[in-house]
């Protein structure tokens, strides 16, 4: 695959940038942040999400969604991330249509029907250690009568406390298992968490929760592959949120340059200044690659993605922390004051880095595979 | 897409049966490449049959138009061509600066006679050129050069010297920018003029570099005659040209940056070992996978910009972009591999070391960020035409 967007990808990206520029610019996370919002992001927003059929981007047709591909969805990932938009889409849009899509059978069909409707807020609980390590899954589920008795705590659960099921990895006699889990079942406890971004997170613990049987999603011992799944359109679509918040970062820094005066001219005449930003665009052009290819593999051969997915959020995290570091430092002083955007993106940037694995968790994966 | 799927098995079929075994490995820096010209010795049996077929295919230059010895090839055919090639490790059939840089220049801006009359020998190998570009006083600012040509009517007489000419010593043409108005601003009096390196008054001296090794020349021009009809676009314009050509070259030189040959990680896992599946030495690792991550990153921008060209949507300052990432990452390649060859790339001569080949190459990869434009050259080409910042 060319990579370049076809003409229907363009019409989408424009159709996502003028939707969320116009309805959830930065100024909307700022009143959902200065208002302490409870929810942490716009109820009525994300019901025009799924009437736009973004909710339901990876929902097929016969399920209720738009059935779009991951491509699409990354577009739609890079306007939050220009936007800073607090949303579910992705915890729900792509985290849980990946599950649900993945695991199959009725329960999860009819859950994928109300997910595209805009009427099913879902998260995955999946790490435990303050670093992603899908690896090291203490919670378990033991079996019990019919169903199973689940103990454990999970951290950094994005939509946790908003979420109308939770989507729990749990190690179980021979593997992992994925369970449902109502967030309001005797046992669960749901600690929100602000974060330095103002988006959601959230601990959970369970102190010997009763699930049924039918909380299985999949099959029992299943959940290595369905996670596997889920955790490369997660990665990929950080990526994309990473880029399009790196871009917008440029692109406001590149504005500043030609703006601010001092010694009696642009700044951006300063040679010194200049080089760094030239620098800031290679690597944001080399990142851009790896996320289009990424994406595009999510689409065409998904068993393969591991590795470029890895590529793209390691590369997404190093450009994006370059893209912020440089805008704060070239806004000079009021870079640093709250009333400038420049500091909320810095602070997006760190949390989507650290979801889901950051530039060194992904090139030793790399690393790994390449057998060193 | 059924048609290329077509050429690509036919491709794939051709060339397993026609690249021999010895040309699916990687050339050795200087030694392994087929340059061609008139006085090109083949180095192996398999070298001249490998360069035979493709010639005879036109593919050595597989997009250029048939009518110029090209291949007639559709640019989705060629990327199609050059990934069979990789997936065999097949070497280019031909290296050439007429085939990466005066080529290009001449489809662009050449007369049917002097495309008629140069392109076919390129594509054929019977002429190799050189670059007359850089001169002792004008490096970086290249618009300054001073070699002159006067205009003689039906040819220009020319005087000068050039500086870092490549195999100027071994080549048979060269493309040269020269000065034929004085009196005008430093871009506007420039012409591009091609001519044959026999020609009497031309003298090469190869210049010994840190490598050990003499890939430059300084070349020097005494009363040496070239005829107008050789002169490329139009007289004083020549920078236009100059620019285009090296729009071509920057993609050449920025292609270093994809590496070759077997993987870095790799070759460190044998010489250094690797416990529990993780090289036994965690710092040069972080390293390693970071060029990694970084490498093959930039192989898929590579991949896009040819994809962006094709549809229209590309930056013409777009090669400044690929010409300094390139160079930079294939420094740093270089340099990790000299960590990770230790002491035994540190030797200069032994056969054991091909003749230093590590640490010859590693000081040329020095070079890479300073031919064609420095990094620091590219990023003023980046900032102003790209970004457009002011005052650049």
């Amino acid at each position: 695959m060319a990579l370049v967007l076809t003409e229907e990808q363009n019409l989408l990206r424009d159709s996502a940038r003028g939707f969320i520029g116009d309805k959830a610019p930065v100024a909307h996370l700022r009143k959902l942040r200065d208002t302490r919002d409870e929810t942490g992001f716009s109820r009525a927003l994300w019901k025009e999400f799924a009437e736009m059929g973004f909710a339901g981007v990876l929902v097929s047709e016969a399920h209720g969604g738009s059935g779009m591909g991951h491509m699409e969805a990354g577009l739609v990932m890079e306007e939050i991330g220009r936007n800073l938009t607090p949303s579910p889409f992705f915890a729900t849009a792509m985290l849980g249509a990946t599950a649900l899509n993945k695991a199959g059978g009725a329960r999860a069909n009819e859950l994928l029907k109300k997910l595209a409707a805009g009427d099913l807020l879902l998260a995955l609980a999946l790490d435990e250690k303050s670093k992603h390590a899908p690896s090291k899954i203490d919670t378990s589920a033991k079996k019990s009568g019919n169903g199973f008795t689940l103990n454990g705590a999970k951290t950094f659960v994005v939509d946790g406390h908003v979420a109308d099921l939770l989507i729990v990895v749990a190690r179980t006699d021979n593997g992992l298992t994925l369970f449902l889990v109502d967030p309001k079942a005797k046992g669960v406890a749901i600690e929100r968490t602000v974060m330095v971004d103002a988006h959601n997170a959230a601990r959970a613990t369970f102190d010997n929760v009763a699930l049924d049987a039918d909380a299985v999603l999949g099959e029992v011992d299943g959940g290595a592959a369905i996670l596997e799944a889920v955790l490369n359109v997660g990665r990929a679509g950080l990526a994309a949120e990473l880029m399009g918040l790196s871009e917008e970062a440029f692109a406001r820094t590149t504005a500043y340059l030609k703006d601010r005066k001092q010694f009696g001219k642009a700044i951006g005449e300063f040679q010194g200044l200049q080089h760094r930003a030239a620098h800031l665009f290679c690597e944001l052009e080399v990142t851009r690659a790896a996320v289009m290819r990424a994406l595009q593999t999510l689409d065409e051969a998904p068993e393969k993605a591991g590795p470029i997915v890895s590529l793209a959020k390691s590369r997404a995290c190093l450009s994006g922390d370059l893209a912020v570091r440089e805008g704060v430092q070239m806004h000079g002083g009021v870079g640093m004051t709250d009333a400038f955007d420049i500091g909320l993106f810095m602070k997006r940037a760190r949390v989507a880095q650290e979801l889901f694995g950051d530039a060194g968790f992904h090139a030793d994966r790399i690393a790994r595979l390449r057998g060193y | 897409m059924a048609d290329i799927e077509t050429f690509r098995r036919e491709t794939r079929a051709w060339l397993e049966a026609n690249c021999p075994a010895e040309m699916r490995t990687p050339p050795d820096e200087e030694n392994d490449r087929c340059w061609g010209g008139r006085n090109w010795k083949f180095k192996s049996e398999a070298q001249r049959q490998w360069f035979e077929a493709m010639r005879d295919r036109g593919w050595t230059v597989p997009d250029w138009p048939k009518e110029y010895g090209g291949g007639g090839l559709s640019k989705e055919e060629t990327k199609v061509l050059r990934q069979e090639m990789r997936a065999l490790n097949c070497r280019a059939p031909l290296d050439s600066f007429g085939i990466w840089m005066l080529g290009p220049a001449l489809l662009k801006y050449g007369t049917d006679a002097q495309k008629k009359e140069h392109l076919p020998k390129i594509a054929r190998g019977e002429i190799r050129w050189c670059q007359g570009y850089s001169e002792p006083g004008a490096g970086s600012d290249l618009a300054s050069l001073q070699t002159r040509a006067d205009d003689h009517g039906d040819h220009f007489i020319i005087n000068g010297q050039k500086i870092w000419t490549s195999y100027a010593d071994k080549a048979d043409w060269i493309f040269c920018l020269v000065r034929t108005d004085f009196s005008a601003k430093k871009h506007e009096g420039i012409s591009f003029v091609l001519f044959d390196m026999a020609s009497p008054g031309v003298t090469t001296r190869p210049i010994l570099l840190i490598s050990g090794k003499s890939p430059f020349c300084e070349t020097f021009f005494d009363n040496v005659k070239a005829l107008k009809s050789n002169l490329v676009g139009v007289q004083n314009k020549g920078w236009d040209v100059a620019k285009y050509l090296l729009t071509h070259e920057r993609d050449m030189i920025g292609a270093m940056g994809l590496g070759g040959g077997r993987p870095l990680g790799q070759v460190a896992a044998d010489a250094i070992g690797v416990e529990n599946g993780v090289l036994d030495a965690p710092v040069l690792r972080a390293d390693l996978a970071r060029l990694e991550v970084d490498a093959w990153a930039f192989q898929l921008a590579m991949e896009r910009a040819v994809d962006l060209s094709k549809a229209g949507q590309s930056h013409p300052a777009y090669s400044s972009f690929l010409k300094y990432y390139g160079t930079e990452l294939n420094k740093r390649r270089h340099e990790l591999t000299m960590s990770t060859l230790g002491s035994d790339g540190l030797e200069w001569e032994s056969a054991r070391s091909q003749e230093g080949d590590a640490p010859r190459a590693w000081l040329r990869t020095k070079a890479n960020s300073i031919e064609g434009g420095t990094s620091e050259v590219q990023l003023n080409i980046i900032t102003k035409r790209i970004l457009e910042l002011p005052g650049a």
